[in-house]
C-alpha cells in the first residue's frame, strides 16, 4: 500500500490495481467546512489531471482533479448526506473515490508522503 | 462591502487587526483591508453561534462619516442629503438611523448607506453616515462634489466599529449599557461602556436582533474584549458575516446590488418613503418613478436549488425549458436553512413565488424554485 500526493492536494492510496481518492488534511483545512460534494458516476473514465470531483465548502467550489488515469469503480455515496465527514476525517472516512489505474507508472511522477509535508512546508 | 482590493497594494489593518490575530484568525484581503474570514471554529459553528447566541464582528473597515450644517439646522443637512438619496431625511427623528442607497442620474446604484440624524447635544445639523469600505473613496467624492455651500463633509477614518449580532445580544448589552439595550430597531444613543465613549444603534446585517457599535479607534480593542468576555459572545469573521446577510435576504453591494441596478429592481422600494416617492427631487427619480407605477422588467427574487448542490454567483437562471432569464447574484450554502440558497435578478414573468426555474451549474441545469425571502427569519426588535 502506497500514497502519493499531488500539488494540488489530492492524495491516491493505492491497493493492488486500483487507489483510493480523496483531499489531504491540509486541503480540508484551507477550505473550511464542506457542505457539498458532487462526485463522478461509477464507470466513468479519467485521464489525469481531469475534473473528476467538486468540493464546496461555505465560502467557495473547488475542483478536485484525478491524480492519475484510469476508470472511476466505486464512489463514496456517504458524502452526499455527510460531506462533513472530509474535514473530520479526510485520509479515511472522508474518501471521494476508487479508481482502476490504467497505467502505474504515472503514480512515479507523484509525491510520497515525506515530500508532500515539505511541499505543505513551503507553501503554508 | 464588494470586491477585494488588489494584492499589490499594502493591505490596511483596522483598529482590531491585533485581537483577530491573536485569536487565531484567518487574515484575507478585503476591500483593501487585512481581514478575519474565519476564526479557528469556522464558518458554519460561527453562523450557528450567531443564530443561536451572539457574535461579535469588527466592521471598522467600513466608512464612517459626518455631513453637518454650518447653520446647525437639521433640515438644511438632510435637504443636501435628500438632493443624493431616496430616502426621507427630512423628517427623521434624532437618533434615528435609515438604510438608503446613492443614486446615479440613471437611477443606478452607487453605493448603499446607513444615515443617522445625530442625536448628541450640540450636534444639531449632523448627519452620521456609513457607507461601504470598498466604495468610500468614491463615495466622498461623490457627496463632497455635490453638497451645497454650507454643508460640509468629515470622514472618521479614526473610528472603530463592530457590531454584536444574535438573540443573546440584548442581554449581553444590558450589562453593559442597559441604555442601549433599551433602544428599538433603527435608534441609536451615546453611550459610556466601560467608561469607553461609544454610538450605538440598534441594528445590524444578519437578520438578528443586535447593535452596531462605533467608538475611538483607540479605544475599540478594550470595547471587543469587554464584549467577548461574555461566555455568549464570540468574534464572527467575514465569511459567516455572508452567509447569514445572504440567509437574511439582505443585498452585498457589488454583488446583489451596483450601477446597473435600481432599488426598484432590487426590492427595495420599502427604504423610500411615501413623500420620496411622490415628490421624486433625487437622482434617477424618473426611473424609480415610473419603476414603481409600471413595475420593474427584471426584479431580485430569493432563489432554492432542489438539490444539495450550492449555485454561486453568475449562474445563469433559465426556466425549465430553457429560456434564459435571469443571473445569480449571490449564492451559497445557508447553514440555518441547512441548504443551498441564492438570490438573482429575474424576467418579470418568471418572479413569484413558487416558479420553476434551472440554475446552470458546471453546465448543468439545476432545478430551482423562486423562494420568499428572507431564507431565516428577520428576528429585528421593533
Amino acid at each position: 500500500m502506497t500514497t502519493r500526493y499531488t500539488k494540488d492536494h489530492e492524495y491516491i492510496r493505492v491497493e493492488g490495481d486500483a487507489g483510493i481518492v480523496g483531499i489531504s488534511d491540509y486541503a480540508q483545512g484551507q477550505l473550511g467546512d464542506v457542505v457539498f460534494v458532487e462526485l463522478p458516476s461509477v464507470g466513468k473514465t479519467l485521464s489525469k489531471g481531469d475534473e473528476a470531483a467538486v468540493v464546496e465548502s461555505v465560502k467557495a467550489a473547488s475542483e478536485v482533479y484525478a491524480p492519475v488515469s484510469g476508470e472511476v469503480v466505486e464512489v463514496n455515496s456517504e458524502l452526499e448526506a455527510s460531506p462533513g465527514t472530509v474535514n473530520e476525517d479526510p485520509a479515511g472516512r472522508g474518501w471521494f473515490m476508487k479508481i482502476r489505474l490504467t497505467n502505474e507508472s504515472e503514480l512515479d511522477g507523484l509525491m510520497t508522503e515525506e515530500q508532500y509535508g515539505e511541499f505543505v512546508k513551503s507553501i503554508s | 462591502m464588494a470586491e477585494p482590493a488588489h494584492s499589490d497594494e499594502p493591505l490596511l489593518k483596522t483598529p482590531l487587526h491585533a485581537e483577530h490575530v491573536a485569536l487565531g484568525a484567518r487574515m484575507v484581503p478585503f476591500a483593501g483591508y487585512d481581514m478575519p474570514v474565519q476564526y479557528p471554529t469556522g464558518i458554519l459553528t460561527e453562523h450557528n453561534w450567531t443564530r443561536e447566541h451572539a457574535g461579535l464582528f469588527d466592521v471598522s473597515h467600513m466608512g464612517q462619516a459626518f455631513l453637518a450644517a454650518e447653520d446647525k439646522s437639521h433640515e438644511t443637512v438632510a435637504k443636501a442629503l435628500e438632493a443624493l438619496i431616496p430616502a426621507d431625511v427630512v423628517n427623521l427623528k434624532p437618533n434615528q438611523q435609515r438604510y438608503s442607497q446613492l443614486l446615479a442620474d440613471d437611477g443606478g446604484i452607487l453605493d448603499d448607506l446607513m444615515v443617522t440624524r445625530v442625536g448628541a447635544p450640540g450636534h444639531e445639523g449632523w448627519l452620521y453616515l456609513v457607507v461601504n469600505a470598498s466604495m468610500k473613496e468614491q463615495d466622498y467624492a461623490h457627496i463632497q462634489a455635490r453638497l451645497p455651500k454650507g454643508v460640509s463633509l468629515n470622514r472618521k477614518d479614526e473610528l472603530g466599529l463592530m457590531a454584536l449580532q444574535g438573540p443573546s445580544a440584548e442581554a449581553v448589552m444590558a450589562k453593559l449599557s442597559p441604555e442601549a439595550a433599551a433602544l428599538s430597531f433603527m435608534m441609536s444613543a451615546d453611550v459610556q461602556i466601560d467608561g469607553i465613549w461609544c454610538h450605538v444603534s440598534r441594528s445590524g446585517y444578519t437578520g438578528e436582533d443586535g447593535f452596531e457599535i462605533s467608538c475611538k479607534g483607540e479605544d475599540a480593542a478594550k470595547l471587543w474584549r469587554a464584549l467577548l468576555a461574555d461566555p455568549e459572545v464570540k468574534a464572527i469573521g467575514l465569511g459567516a458575516r455572508d452567509s447569514l446577510r445572504l440567509e437574511a435576504g439582505l443585498c452585498l453591494y457589488g454583488h446583489d446590488i451596483d450601477t446597473t441596478t435600481s432599488p426598484i429592481e432590487a426590492g427595495l422600494i420599502w427604504s423610500i418613503q411615501k413623500r420620496r416617492r411622490e415628490e421624486g427631487g433625487f437622482p434617477g427619480a424618473a426611473r424609480v418613478q415610473r419603476e414603481i407605477k409600471d413595475g420593474a422588467a427584471r426584479v431580485r427574487v430569493g432563489i432554492r436549488p432542489e438539490g444539495r448542490a450550492p449555485a454561486r454567483e453568475g449562474s445563469v437562471i433559465t426556466t425549465p425549458d430553457g429560456r434564459e432569464v435571469g443571473i445569480v447574484t449571490s449564492g451559497g450554502f445557508g447553514p440555518t436553512v441547512n441548504g443551498p440558497v441564492a438570490m438573482g435578478y429575474v424576467a418579470k414573468d418568471v418572479s413569484a413565488v413558487g416558479t420553476d426555474l434551472h440554475l446552470i451549474v458546471r453546465g448543468k441545469p439545476l432545478p430551482a424554485k423562486v423562494a420568499a425571502m428572507p431564507f431565516a427569519p428577520h428576528r429585528y426588535k421593533r
